[in-house]
């Protein structure tokens, strides 16, 4: 279907095997957590599915990053709020689950409202108590943002840096806004202390197992149906915006739908990884919204190497892997080696590690446009 | 490149020469005011009003501060030989002691081994008078002032006379109108009516809030319904004098938010002058352009701790010190990374970002991660007060002077000088460049140092805003690069307009919005503004933009 078995040249070889990775995580992440006694080198701790539920996560988010970034040329530094949205609205169910378990026992109001003195829900609460509209609503807030944001921004032909830089602004513009005590969204403490989801225990092993093998689908789908969109002809179309957009034009294609709608399935694919997140992790507040960390996510997909797809979540699981690994034995060296990382990517691996591996690296992936 | 920092380097030796305050002779009456002062210890109540009138006619320079020390009950002496002291409050123990003659510290003594000198009702109000004359007959106009401010809040007979006497000899106008005030005040108390009605017509023109207060007091209602001044003509007169005020005072307060914005806005065009260089004239999109102020703000820090009997003299040695240490930093970066990345922003917005989280971390490393305090220099504390509703701090003054001046030195350099030449000639045409003998590659660094040390030049005007620490420049960067977008990319001048109306918007929405929602206001304004216009206010123009 998306020629995916296929061994002819531009069949998606790397990303059979990355299918076959992520199927094994999600098999062998429960087997190794449930069989394997607690004493063996090889058993995966609570902690350790959480870990590994977060980096497949994060690995959504990049490719979602390298679907615009690397296969359209639009570096947006926006993707952290579309993940952050995506959290808040899970995030929104999850408060409202609590019920009248919180601290001060309302079973209408979250903690912080009563907290905050609120006397009724606000409107844009309702209706989070039912899990089918929080879904609903973790693909609509993203998507929505990015449709409203994108029309705007490609329509008046924002492109390149300014683009990012907009975006950045958005993001930046968000977080001080979801800062705010009274916007309703619990200010800097955001949501926390979740109690179950779906009636399921999220302090459970067995409910981390479940979410992370809901994740890995939830990834292995998306992956698949990125793939299916650049593979298609609508993708050669947005290669070509990325190599040559005034000549894709000229050409008479609608360049500015094209780059839109790839937005917006873009967000809504962030969208939905930061609703994964959330459960899993456990918080979120609006630090997830800083402009860092879309511009973290953009350099997990050049570590990787972008316009591949899987090596963006392979780049997104490996730096994100350091990251847990160096902050934890050397938290001086962690910044250093992020910020060498940046650099030593962009000036010599131009394809990331996957152009390492095909023996590709000196090739740019997008050669200077030619307009 | 030459240009700059030496032209930079006079100007700051001119803002050197200018900064360092005059020295006082010392006077020579010190023997004679000391045995004055001594006779103090044991004289009676009556003598020791005497003995004040024979102080304040030596005309020491410190009368007045020993007075006033008196007039408090601050005088002390020290039992053990005689001494007398001020000491900075009489309820302490143990007690501060300041020297008399020299009104320097002068360590410090229990309550035990010092004795107060006493006062009493007379002779503290002889002594508020003695004062009082002896300041209003000071040369110096601001004692004056001071005094006459002083004397307005107890207005009794003997102070009146005396200011009614120095009003006819008082040649200083703004003296002159802060005594009529103050006789006005006195003259509302009276039973007159035409006086009345004259002082309030005298008092329409003040804007002091205490004056509107005294006026307003005249309009109030009793609690039993009937007005408290029972003169109709006086009361409506009254109220159109606060009316008067009050519109004077919010045209004031109207243009202290303007001045408020206009200093916050320099700070944001001080940050994206350097970012309009690198940006708009390089096409580089320089993440690290925050730490290299952070640099800037670290490099007024460590020059204050090398030098810490001057800090007056500290921040104009540590702004073309923070330029160097910026602009090396700048010139390395280009030289290590940003050079094989021209012509690829979006990459070079990757790599810089690699840069500044390394410079952060270092600057942890070596600084800890703690914020560093700065000290401001006597001359850049305090306010300039032009009157009652409008003062205005020095600081946010020398800011925006300082962006002027470091904004038109900029334009200068690229205008007027032949590296600015070359500058304009390689981001305008980079292969003719090459081809006219331009050393493009010398030039790109020498370009990219130039905005870095600006850079680090506003790090130096932060520093005496916000606390040093290895966060500085993060919470700048986004700001800074909507300015330059919004002011169109390439251009000083948008890049000043844009700084400025964005400080502005932002002092003039956050009473009605609040800090925080204003800041969202101003960044939504700015990405719609640039969905209008995305080239931005100046939009570049010929073949040059196009390539961008």
């Amino acid at each position: 279907m998306f020629r995916l078995w296929s061994t002819r040249k531009g069949g998606d070889q790397g990303g059979v095997w990355f299918l076959a990775v992520l199927a094994v995580v999600a098999i062998a992440v429960p087997v190794l957590n449930r069989l394997v006694p607690a004493s063996s080198a090889a058993h995966v701790s609570a902690f350790g599915i959480t870990l590994i539920g977060k980096y497949l996560c994060y690995g959504m988010l990049a490719l979602a990053v390298d679907l615009i970034w690397g296969y359209c040329g639009i570096l947006s530094l926006g993707h952290a709020a579309f993940f952050s949205l995506g959290g808040y609205a899970m995030g929104m169910y999850l408060m409202r689950q609590i019920g009248p378990r919180g601290v001060y026992g309302n079973p209408i109001l979250p903690d912080f409202m009563v907290f905050l003195n609120y006397k009724s829900l606000p409107w844009f609460w309702y209706g989070f108590n039912h899990f089918p509209f929080a879904l609903v609503m973790v693909v609509l807030a993203p998507g929505f943002l990015a449709l409203v944001f994108g029309w705007f921004a490609f329509r008046s032909r924002v492109t390149g840096v300014y683009f990012s830089i907009i975006t950045q602004a958005l993001t930046y513009a968000l977080m001080l806004a979801f800062f705010r005590n009274n916007m309703g969204f619990g200010g800097n403490n955001g949501f926390t202390d979740f109690k179950d989801i779906l009636g399921f225990d999220l302090h459970s092993d067995s409910t981390h197992l479940v979410l992370l093998v809901v994740t890995a689908a939830a990834l292995a789908a998306s992956y698949m149906a990125c793939r299916a969109i650049v593979d298609s002809r609508a993708g050669r179309v947005i290669r070509a915006i990325r190599d040559a957009e005034s000549r894709t034009r000229f050409l008479g294609y609608p360049v500015e739908s094209y780059k839109l709608w790839l937005f917006v399935f873009s967000a809504v694919i962030a969208g939905i990884a930061g609703a994964l997140y959330v459960p899993q992790i456990g918080i979120i507040n609006p630090s997830e919204f800083s402009p860092i960390n879309s511009i973290e996510a953009v350099i997990w997909v050049a570590v990787g190497g972008r316009g591949t797809l899987y090596g963006a979540v392979a780049g997104a699981v490996l730096v994100n892997y350091a990251k847990t690994y160096l902050t934890g034995a050397f938290p001086e060296i962690w910044l250093y080696a992020l910020g060498a990382l940046f650099v030593l990517v962009t000036l010599f691996l131009p394809r990331g590690i996957i152009g390492l591996v095909s023996g590709q690296s000196k090739e740019r992936p997008d050669p200077k446009p030619v307009e | 490149m030459k240009h700059l920092p030496w032209g930079a380097q006079w100007l700051f030796l001119l803002l050197a020469l200018w900064g360092v305050p005059p020295v006082h002779a010392q006077s020579s009456k010190d023997a004679s005011f000391l045995s004055t002062l001594g006779e103090l210890r044991e004289a009676s109540y009556s003598d020791k009003a005497s003995i004040a009138e024979r102080l304040s006619q030596t005309g020491h320079p410190s009368v007045r501060a020993v007075l006033t020390a008196f007039l408090e009950q601050r005088l002390y002496f020290r039992s053990s030989d005689n001494k007398i002291f001020i000491v900075k409050a009489a309820d302490a123990d143990p007690l501060n002691l300041i020297d008399p003659l020299t009104l320097k510290d002068a360590g410090s003594a229990t309550a035990d081994s010092m004795a107060q000198i006493g006062t009493n009702n007379a002779l503290r109000s002889a002594l508020r008078a003695t004062v009082a004359h002896f300041s209003l007959s000071s040369p110096d106009a601001a004692v004056r002032f001071d005094a006459v401010r002083e004397m307005a809040r107890s207005l009794d007979e003997p102070a009146v006379t005396l200011l009614r006497q120095r009003l006819a000899v008082e040649t200083n106008s703004g003296v002159k109108k802060e005594i009529a005030t103050a006789l006005a005040l006195a003259a509302l108390d009276g039973s007159d009516p035409r006086s009345r009605l004259e002082a309030i017509a005298t008092l329409k023109q003040s804007v002091s809030q205490d004056v509107r207060n005294r006026l307003a007091l005249l309009v109030d209602k009793s609690p039993d319904g009937s007005f408290v001044e029972s003169d109709q003509q006086v009361r409506q007169a009254a109220a159109a004098a606060v009316k008067t005020i009050d519109r004077w005072r919010n045209f004031y307060s109207a243009f202290q938010t303007l001045f408020f914005g206009l200093s916050l806005g320099s700070v944001l065009v001080l940050i994206a002058i350097g970012l309009a260089i690198t940006f708009g004239v390089m096409g580089v999109i320089n993440m690290a352009h925050g730490e290299l102020m952070m640099l800037g703000a670290y490099t007024t820090y460590a020059v204050q701790q090398a030098m810490p009997g001057h800090i007056g003299a500290s921040i104009l040695v540590a702004i073309p010190a923070a330029f160097c240490v910026a602009g090396a930093a700048g010139v390395l970066m280009e030289r290590a990374v940003i050079q094989f990345l021209y012509g690829r922003p979006l990459e070079t917005l990757l790599a810089t970002f690699g840069v500044s989280l390394i410079l952060q971390q270092s600057v942890r490393s070596t600084f800890s991660a703690l914020n560093r305090s700065v000290v401001t220099p006597d001359w850049m504390s305090g306010s300039l007060r032009l009157n009652d509703a409008l003062s205005i701090t020095y600081n946010r003054l020398y800011i925006v002077l300082f962006t002027v001046i470091v904004f038109f030195l900029i334009l200068l350099v690229l205008k007027r000088t032949r590296i600015g030449l070359y500058i304009r000639a390689v981001s305008q045409n980079r292969p003719m460049a090459k081809a006219m003998g331009i050393r493009t590659e010398w030039v790109d660094a020498m370009t990219f140092g130039l905005g870095s040390g600006i850079a680090g030049v506003a790090g130096v005007a932060l520093s005496q805003l916000t606390n040093v620490g290895p966060d500085l420049g993060q919470s700048y960067i986004i700001d800074s690069f909507l300015v330059v977008v919004f002011g169109g990319v390439g251009n000083l001048w948008g890049s000043l307009i844009g700084g400025m109306s964005m400080g502005i918007v932002n002092n003039l929405l956050e009473p009605y919005a609040g800090a925080v929602l204003a800041k969202i206001f101003v960044l939504v304004a700015l990405i719609l503004f640039i969905q209008v216009r995305p080239r931005g206010l100046f939009p570049p123009k010929g073949r040059a933009a196009e390539d961008k």
